[in-house]
């Protein structure tokens, strides 16, 4: 079976994250006052053959702690859609 | 006479730098393919500056995965001399070799300026023709430089001593000592025994008296006269 893998990446949290201030300070410039703890990170969409959902969840898991995601400063959700 | 071996990525771009310098302090150096899986006896290995893979997903996180990589491990497991400068280190940490990461510079910015750091490991085979505690002013060129570690791993660093360049304030005008955010303000780290080092300035790039200053030269010094320590016969 095909799956779309949707998998999303964050800084973790308590860890600096320049990227989503930046962000918030701008979003704050434009006015949008309720705007905060703003977090900028990756998304990434992969399609993966496998028998069925759980497997091609736990392909998607291993692809993200070898390569997708840095276990040191980032967390990483996914999400598996059936094709 | 040493041999140097000096690996080219995709997207390296302080090689030449890097190979100039060993040859100038009279070592061998010779550029190696990421692609090729032997080090050809080399007796120690550079991972040069630049933007591997173009930095895609992260700084150095497809360079890791790159053949020559597990040969580089080997070399490293062996208790051989690895250095990786800027993207080098970048790289030795996504692949373990060395702990920690390095993030994007807190304020953002890509930074091309010189820096202050101290001396602070002298036995490894990149810094021991320096004086501990020695402070020397050489170049830094990344937006992702700031060394992040959690509490732990951080704490182990400083107990061992594997902090071997940190990033000092001597009253350099206008810019802030710690360009990047470092935790500790970590420049350089090694690993336990000290024969895998990384740092983000760039010591190749101040290695002439042409180009004003030499400060960095001791790096390559200290490699090419490096004698590895005797090994205690096991029995």
């Amino acid at each position: 079976m095909n799956f779309r893998v949707h998998v999303r990446i964050l800084p973790r949290r308590g860890l600096l994250d320049p990227q989503g201030q930046a962000v918030e300070h701008a979003l704050k410039a434009l006015n949008f006052e309720g705007a905060g703890n703003v977090h900028v990170g990756k998304a990434i969409e992969i399609d993966v053959a496998a028998s069925d959902e759980a497997a091609a969840r736990a392909t998607a898991k291993a692809m993200c702690d070898k390569l997708l995601a840095n276990p040191v400063t980032e967390d990483y959700q996914i999400e598996v859609e059936a094709r | 006479m040493i041999r140097v071996a000096v690996i080219r990525f995709p997207g390296s771009n302080c090689e030449p730098d890097a190979h100039r310098a060993v040859v100038r302090e009279g070592g061998e150096a010779f550029y190696l393919f990421h692609r090729e899986t032997d080090l050809r006896d080399a007796d120690a290995v550079i991972l040069p500056g630049g933007f591997s893979y173009g930095d895609y997903l992260r700084a150095g996180a497809i360079a890791r995965f790159s053949p020559i990589m597990a040969a580089i491990e080997r070399h490293a497991a062996d208790g051989k001399p690895v250095v990786g400068i800027c993207n080098g280190f970048q790289i030795l940490c996504e692949s373990g070799l060395l702990p920690g990461a390095l993030m994007r510079n807190a304020g953002l910015k890509y930074l091309s300026r010189p820096v202050d750091v101290r001396i602070e490991r002298t036995d490894t085979p990149f810094t021991n023709a320096f004086q501990h505690g020695e402070v020397i002013r050489i170049p830094i060129g990344h937006g992702d430089g700031r060394f992040t570690a959690t509490d732990e791993v951080i704490a182990d660093l400083e107990s061992r001593g594997q902090v071997v360049f940190r990033y000092v304030d001597t009253g350099m005008p206008d810019v802030s000592a710690n360009p990047n955010g470092a935790l500790h303000d970590i420049a350089g780290i090694s690993n336990r025994e000290g024969n895998v080092v990384g740092m983000m300035p760039h010591p190749e790039r101040l290695a002439d008296e042409l180009l004003g200053s030499d400060a960095g030269t001791r790096v390559f010094t200290s490699l090419v006269r490096w004698k590895r320590p005797a090994l205690v016969a096991s029995s």
